[in-house]
């Protein structure tokens, strides 16, 4: 590849650190020279995760030569005999996973420009979304626990600070604390599956611990007496912990419909395309130990396939345009989730793939469409908007069909694969998951084409203002349309053979051989087209296909029929609305349970012992001993001279009594 | 005729010196008229071609003058850092010597004079050695802190800088004088030969001990010997203090190298003791009267001896790694307490000291890349990751619990605790307080503000980075244990 061959000049290890390190400086220039910056702000981060682009392309054509890389770039420091490493693994999966995140981010940069045009937190933002670019890349490119935590928990951080970004609103306040406090749920599972790996394992990096692996088949651990379980299960399952609060599977999902407060660019790029995913890339990174705990595999497969299907349910009953995408990126998450239960990984991270690309297209068309309606997103307020936006209306098409699953569109690829394998899983429930999934598809298509019949077609809902205001979006936001449009349509057939099969993953994810579903698969492989003709006459597709006609009956044919369908459907209808009373749980028993611990320790513990004791009175007597002790501090050499004298007959007197 | 060549040869960064210091003096003398710059920029180049010297020597090991003086990597890696100090020194306070108009050839070849002296403490095989070296830093450092004759304050310090030195000298000169009665010599390797069947039980050895150890404990600035430090640091002007709180400290180190380890290594278990004592006492005194301070260069010379206890931490260990991370930390308190009162350099202008802690309020707003780097700089001080504050605090930690003495490792990590208080409260007032209104607008000084980025990001960087310092620390100690 002649775009590449300069790089071959320099030494591999300094492009692997200029991926990470690019973004990061132009986080740095941006939001240190917010002031003198402003509205130039975008170019420092936009040239470094082009850059970072360009190396992760340059990386994965790399590997497709079969170059890769594991090992340290220096320690950073050492704690009794573990020494904390900063190390790069690069094989297949980190290149897969740093192309789409890059790739990504490249698009929402750009969009960016247009979208938070004149905010007055333009610079920040711009610092934001290219510093978690650099904590997703050090998250993907990591070879161990500790700086894999390192990475999970700054795109936490800054997925924090996106989602409150417009932190005079009280409602964007209180979804990012939502998110991070039920992340913290989940990543304090994490924290104790990686210290039980620690303590079993005795190392931190990936290689080292999945070579030990086989000599902790048969430990048990014994946690609730008289239930001894396999360790492996026990650190697969904490473990996986973490991926539920990242990747918001049910039941610790709640944050990420929330998270939509934060600006929609960030919609697409954190809670829809990348940072959801990473729980998914862990678990595929840490396919050695899933492989071996059919218990941890089975917990996964259910988790993700009742997400799937549940989750998309909900985004049925809602109006606003960007928690329909998020219910839907949801039930997706479910889908990749139930892949990896399958120990289909390579399906899993084909589907984050392609999913990431036409989710992105769908959140960036979205925030499109909510730019040109003057920040209205209630979608029975939109209609007929495809005579104003032409280019909107034609890429969220795209983008529904992907989603939707009808082929040659990218997501009709990657979901009919994951359905199969599970088809063809032997782990306890796989059928249920099986028709959960089959299920999710009929529901994807219906909301998915709800909302897409909504928005653009029909009859106008919105006043004649808004109306007299509606034109096609300017060329920045455009233009990452229809660039996220290209994979979204050709990413499918083209890929699904060395990603979605995992013949390119070879070594990257060791499938073991009793749960090798997609190795079943590939061995009746008869290419793609052959693939298209086998959904063409499967369930799923025409599942996809009622439900788009179903959609378009219910919302163009005849508007009423919903009216009707929701009162005859009423307690069904009324569960999804209260989204099966997981917040009201969440506030009856968590909020409320933990404010009256909380209160209790806090007037009890903290005010009266901590503060009030502890803190408080040693401030106070440190302080009275300070102002006590300085006037010792006379100023008075004779003073002076007498302490170090009185100093040194101390000192002495001490060691002759010692010695007498 | 080679023999002599060599001694020479192993001396030509301290002879490089002694002649340039010469030079400058005489410069200054009939050129300062026209070149207002010359002394300052001989100082540069001395500094230079020092460097250039000891890189060119680096490694090398020997004796020369009859075993009086001692050339090996401790002493390079002593004198490269001491070079880089007084470097910053000149940088950072070429304004604030000028506006007070104390930009005088004097004050740069005392100096370079006092350079020297830590740099024959360095390098000191003798007794005789190590004091004249540790006199000419002394006497240096007394016409320093006096220099500003027009501030009653600075004269006030000198004088007690003085008397006060005068007897820590005797008490160090006792203590030697013993020792030479014990063993019969003053060269330091005799008296570590001398010292093999002498044991803890011998109380003219305890009374050496003790008396050498509270003549370091005096230069180093550790309680109870730690009056002088907290009056000499406020009275001096901040340009000098800024010199005190740097290259002296290494020279203080390097006497705790040559003559408690290289010397009294075999006694380790006396001088351990009294570390103990000095480190708590240091502890203590430094980060609990600090919390008291308004002024931010007295608050500075408290946490000094508060940081004194920590290095005297690593020292008490007395190993390898004990002994390098005790340097490690000398040297980041070096890069700190630059960095720290350069902060007060950058702010001050002539007829404004900026030595109030009240004077940082709202700087922020005012200037927030300097806000910035003092953030960096506190955080450092009080020790929060990922400043490298926190890595020499957890070395040092690390050499004290190896050692076996984890409960003064606790009393540090609490007093540590205590001390993050106060460099905590110059951020908050940094960044929560309203400027005061008669804060005067902060002078334009690229080169410094340059050097002081530099500086303050470096803390941040050794931080993520330690690897290569902490492996210099080690190299410097490794032929010395």
């Amino acid at each position: 590849m002649f775009l590449f061959d300069w790089l071959r000049l320099f030494p591999a290890l300094p492009i692997y650190l200029a991926i990470p390190l690019a973004p990061l400086l132009g986080s740095l220039i941006a939001g240190l020279g917010s002031r003198q910056l402003k509205e130039k702000a975008h170019w420092a981060p936009i040239i470094g995760v082009a850059v970072a682009f360009y190396l992760a392309l340059f990386v994965l054509w790399q590997v497709t030569q079969g170059v890769t890389f594991y090992g340290n770039v220096y320690t950073w420091g050492v704690m009794g005999n573990l020494p904390l490493h900063i190390g790069l693994d690069i094989d297949a999966l980190t290149a897969v996973m740093l192309v789409v995140v890059t790739f990504v981010s490249l698009c929402v940069h750009v969009y960016t420009v247009g979208y938070m045009h004149g905010d007055p937190g333009y610079a920040r933002f711009f610092s934001y979304i290219a510093l978690f670019t650099f904590a997703m890349i050090m998250l993907v490119m990591s070879n161990n626990f500790l700086q894999l935590f390192f990475g999970w928990e700054a795109v936490g951080l800054v997925s924090y600070l996106l989602i409150g970004f417009w932190f005079q609103r009280e409602s964007a306040n209180a979804a990012a604390i939502k998110a991070f406090i039920v992340n913290r749920v989940g990543d304090f599972g994490f924290l104790l599956g990686i210290a039980a790996i620690y303590s079993y394992c005795g190392s931190l990096d990936y290689r080292t611990v999945f070579a030990q692996l086989p000599n902790l088949v048969g430990h048990t651990v014994t946690i609730i007496p008289g239930h001894p379980w396999s360790v492996i299960t026990w650190i697969a399952i904490l473990l996986f912990i973490g991926a539920m609060g990242k990747s918001a599977q049910v039941p610790l999902h709640v944050w990420l419909p929330e998270s939509m407060e934060g600006p929609t660019p960030i919609s697409a790029l954190i809670h829809a395309a990348t940072m959801v995913t990473a729980g998914i890339f862990m678990v595929a990174r840490m396919s050695p130990i899933y492989e071996l705990s059919a218990t941890a595999l089975a917990v996964v497969l259910m988790i993700g396939a009742i997400t799937a299907l549940f989750m998309g349910l909900i985004g049925l009953v809602q109006n606003d345009i960007k928690r329909i995408i998020a219910y839907s990126t949801l039930s997706q998450l479910g889908y990749m989730t139930a892949a990896l239960g399958a120990s289909a990984f390579s399906a899993a991270i084909f589907h984050l793939m392609t999913h990431a690309f036409f989710k992105a297209l769908l959140f960036l068309a979205a925030g499109s469409v909510i730019h040109a309606m003057n920040n209205e997103q209630d979608i029975r307020k939109m209609g007929g908007l495809r005579r104003y936006m032409p280019v909107t209306y034609v890429t969220f098409l795209i983008g529904s069909l992907a989603l939707a699953g009808i082929p040659p569109f990218a997501g009709f690829f990657s979901k009919d694969l994951i359905i199969e394998a599970v088809g063809l899983a032997h782990v306890p429930g796989a059928g249920l998951a099986e028709f959960f999934l089959v299920a999710g598809v009929l529901v994807t298509a219906l909301y998915t084409f709800r909302l897409f019949f909504l928005v653009f077609h029909g009859q106008p809902r919105m006043d004649a203002h808004t109306r007299a205001h509606l034109h096609e979006s300017p060329w920045v936001i455009t233009v990452p349309l229809l660039a996220l449009t290209i994979p979204s349509i050709y990413a499918g057939w083209a890929y699904i053979k060395p990603i979605g099969l995992g013949s390119f993953f070879q070594g990257a994810i060791p499938v073991a051989q009793q749960w090798n579903t997609i190795g079943e698969i590939a061995a009746h492989w008869h290419g793609s087209l052959s693939f298209v003709m086998h959904g063409l006459i499967s369930l799923p597709f025409w599942l996809a296909v009622i439900g788009i006609i179903t959609a378009a009956y219910l919302y163009l044919i005849l508007p009423g029929m919903p009216v009707v369908l929701a009162r005859a459907l009423r307690p069904f209808t009324w569960i999804l609305e209260h989204k099966y009373g997981f917040d009201a749980l969440n506030r009856v028993l968590l909020v409320n349970g933990v404010l009256f611990f909380g209160r209790l320790f806090w007037r009890v513990g903290d005010v009266r012992i901590i503060d009030g004791i502890m803190v408080n009175g040693t401030a106070r007597e440190v302080g009275k001993a300070a102002l006590s002790w300085r006037r010792v501090q006379s100023g008075y050499i004779y003073h002076y001279a007498f302490a170090m004298i009185i100093g040194l007959i101390m000192l002495m007197t001490y060691f002759v009594v010692m010695r007498g | 005729m080679t023999d002599i060549t060599a001694h020479w040869t192993l001396a030509l960064p301290e002879i490089w010196v002694l002649s340039m210091a010469c030079v400058t003096l005489l410069a200054d003398l009939f050129f300062a008229e026209k070149l207002r710059d010359i002394a300052a920029v001989l100082t540069g180049l001395t500094l230079l071609g020092a460097a250039v010297l000891t890189f060119m020597l680096m490694g090398q090991r020997g004796t020369a003058f009859a075993g009086m003086f001692i050339a090996d990597p401790f002493a390079n890696v002593i004198n490269l850092f001491s070079y880089l100090a007084v470097f910053l020194v000149v940088i950072y306070s070429g304004r604030y010597l000028r506006e007070r108009g104390l930009y005088r050839g004097e004050v740069f070849v005392l100096l370079l004079f006092a350079l020297l002296g830590v740099m024959i403490m360095a390098s000191g095989g003798n007794l005789l050695t190590i004091y004249l070296g540790l006199e000419l830093l002394a006497l240096s450092q007394y016409a320093l802190v006096a220099m500003y004759r027009d501030s009653l304050m600075a004269t006030e310090a000198g004088l007690k800088y003085f008397v006060l030195g005068a007897l820590a000298s005797g008490l160090l000169l006792y203590g030697m004088s013993l020792l030479y009665g014990l063993t019969g010599s003053l060269d330091v390797r005799d008296i570590a030969a001398g010292l093999v069947n002498v044991t803890g039980a011998n109380l003219v050895l305890v009374f050496a001990m003790v008396f050498i150890t509270a003549g370091i404990a005096f230069k180093l600035g550790a309680a109870p010997f730690h009056m002088w430090l907290p009056d000499v640091y406020q009275g001096a002007p901040t340009a000098i203090t800024l010199f005190l709180a740097s290259a002296p400290k290494l020279g203080a180190f390097a006497l705790i190298i040559r003559l408690l380890v290289d010397g009294s290594y075999g006694v380790m278990a006396v001088w351990q003791q009294i570390f103990i004592v000095l480190a708590i006492a240091s502890l203590v005194v430094g980060n609990v009267i600090a919390i008291a301070q308004g002024n931010i260069k007295r608050m500075l010379a408290y946490s000094t001896v508060g940081h004194v206890g920590f290095l005297a931490l690593g020292v008490l260990a007395g190993t390898l790694n004990g002994l390098a991370s005790a340097l490690f930390y000398t040297v980041v308190y070096v890069l700190m307490s630059l960095a720290g009162f350069g902060m007060i350099l950058l702010l001050t202008r002539a007829d404004f000291e900026a030595e109030r802690i009240d004077d940082f309020k709202g700087l922020a707003r005012r200037k927030p890349w300097y806000a910035a780097m003092m953030l960096i700089i506190m955080f450092s001080m009080a020790g929060v990751p990922p400043t490298v504050g926190f890595y020499a605090k957890l070395a040092v930690f690390q050499a004290v619990i190896e050692a076996g003495y984890v409960w003064v490792a606790v009393i540090g990590v609490l007093l540590a605790v205590i001390g993050a208080f106060y460099y905590l409260r110059v951020i908050k007032v940094m960044y929560f307080d309203a400027p005061e209104d008669a804060a005067p607008e902060i002078a334009r000084d690229d080169v410094a503000a340059a050097f002081m980025s530099v500086n303050s990001v470096a803390l941040l960087i050794l931080g993520i980075l330690p690897g290569p310092l902490m492996a210099f620390c080690i190299y410097a100690l490794q032929g010395v244990i």
